[in-house]
């Protein structure tokens, strides 16, 4: 069986064909659909592409930072004002992967995957769709909850850089150096005056998408970052996971490791 | 339906038909006649399929055929020069790197877009830009050193 490719070079006349063609799917860098497509699955159709250059858009300021959906983990890699991000970019699979992969894919990519969704859903991140001839923005948070039912283009992401030195980002894999996710997390830690103030944490492998973990951020607020202010945060950190049991990792085990791995990031394995 | 697609392969032009929706890996193998590039698994795991695109290590078997129109491809039947082998096929060959030799393709060319960036790899760089092509045989640390040692033979040539 062969697939319909319908290729357009204008983001909305992409986002149209999405939307009324049936079986469609858009394909950014193709690491998920093109499995799909060579295992003849007969949910895809119709290939969407798109040669618009303003998915390729990447601007870097000193407050707000926007990523087309077509930028590949190998160009956010590439980008040194974007240092905070490349753990994460890193994160997604070897480096042949890495210069298809894009961002938008990633926002869609299952349980194991999405490990650079979980680093954006800490950064508070919007995402724009292309509808009709314009642009529709609402956080990532409530796209991932309904992100299953769309059929909408996702044409770029964007956030407020953080402070210096206030994100972070681990994967716990069982494979080296190329493994997928146990779990991740994605962690935006402000502080002022020594305390953390508005923190933003995120979990991935631990739900069907990528989630907040709002009662641990609850938990860190004006706390110090040492052993006795996170550790009512880790005590309530698997709250609101539904993790798993597969190949990689039984739940009991994804929650078991969770506070172990959260204190990890959040002061280093050895600190009191 | 087929769709015409125009590229360069290891510096000539090439015009072929795919089928739509076809992998570049079966346009190369069953379209072109480049059995230099091996299929594993045609779901991006095993890195059998890599080949270079504009420079950058790509899965073959994951980039829509369609998609490449107008770039330049590099596989490893591209890498000698003549009767001359290229320097990671020697070193591959002096280190006993392949055995079955069905990872060796994909391995060479994750190898060469790594020494084409970055021609003084630490032995972390070569594990990580290898992170991604798995093979059965060897236990990995010839294919290691293969890499190694073409890199620092490179450098001896060129002072
Ligand atoms: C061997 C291997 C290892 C991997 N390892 C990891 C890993 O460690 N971590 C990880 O996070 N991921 C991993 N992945 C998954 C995948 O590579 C990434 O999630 C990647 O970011 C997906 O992006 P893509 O552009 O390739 O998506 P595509 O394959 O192009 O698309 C994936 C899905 O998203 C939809 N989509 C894509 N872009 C858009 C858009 N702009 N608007 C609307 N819908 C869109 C598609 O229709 C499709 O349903 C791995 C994949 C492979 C094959
Ligand atoms: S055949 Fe492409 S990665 Fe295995
Ligand atoms: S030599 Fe046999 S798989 Fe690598």
């Amino acid at each position: 069986m062969s697939v319909n490719v319908k290729t357009f070079a204008r983001l909305a006349d992409a986002a149209s064909a999405l939307a009324n063609e049936r079986g469609a799917r858009f394909m950014g860098g193709g690491t998920v659909l093109m499995r799909l497509i060579n295992d003849t699955n007969p949910a895809v159709e119709t290939v969407v592409r798109s040669t618009d250059q303003s998915l390729l858009h990447l601007a870097v300021s000193s407050g707000r930072i926007e990523l087309g959906s077509g930028v590949t983990m190998a160009a956010v890699l590439a980008e040194r004002d974007l240092a905070f991000l490349h753990a994460a970019a890193r994160a997604v699979g070897g480096p042949a992967i890495r210069e298809a992969a894009t961002v938008g894919g990633n926002l869609f990519a299952r349980t194991p995957y999405g490990d650079f969704a979980t680093a954006l859903l800490a950064l508070d991140a919007t995402v724009t769709l292309a509808v009709g001839l314009g642009q529709r923005e609402l956080p990532l948070e409530e796209f991932l909850d309904r992100r299953e039912r769309g059929t909408s283009l996702v044409s770029a992401v964007a956030f407020k850089r953080p402070a210096a030195e206030a994100f972070r980002f681990l994967k716990v894999t069982r494979v080296h150096p190329r493994g997928v996710s146990v779990l991740s997390i994605a962690a935006q830690l402000p502080l002022a005056s020594g305390r953390i103030t508005g923190a933003r944490i995120a979990f991935g492998g631990m739900n069907r998408t990528p989630v907040r973990a709002k009662a641990a951020e609850r938990a860190l607020e004006g706390r110090a970052l040492d052993a006795a202010g996170i550790a009512p945060a880790l005590a309530v950190a698997a709250e609101g996971t539904a993790p798993a049991d597969d190949a990689i990792a039984s739940a009991w085990w994804r929650r078991e490791i969770l506070p172990v791995h959260l204190r990890r990031l959040l002061i280093g394995p050895g600190q009191a | 339906m087929k769709t015409p697609v125009q590229f360069r392969l290891n510096g000539e032009d090439v015009a072929a038909f795919a089928e739509s929706g076809a992998n570049l890996l079966d346009v190369l193998r069953e379209v072109v006649g480049d059995l230099s590039v091996k299929g594993g698994c045609w779901q991006g795991s095993c890195g059998a399929c890599t080949v270079l695109i504009d420079g950058a290590p790509r899965l073959s078997c994951l980039t829509l055929a369609e998609s490449i129109a107008g770039r330049s491809i590099e596989t490893a039947a591209g890498l000698r020069r003549g009767a001359e082998l290229h320097p990671l096929q020697i070193a591959f060959m002096e280190r006993f790197a392949a055995q079955c030799g069905y990872c060796t393709s994909g391995m060479l060319m994750a190898a060469k877009a790594l020494l084409d960036r970055n021609p003084s790899p630490t032995r972390e760089d070569v594990v990580e830009a290898l992170g991604g092509n798995i093979c059965r045989c060897t236990g990995y640390e010839p294919i290691i050193q293969a890499v190694l040692d073409a890199a620092s033979g490179d450098r001896r040539r060129r002072a």
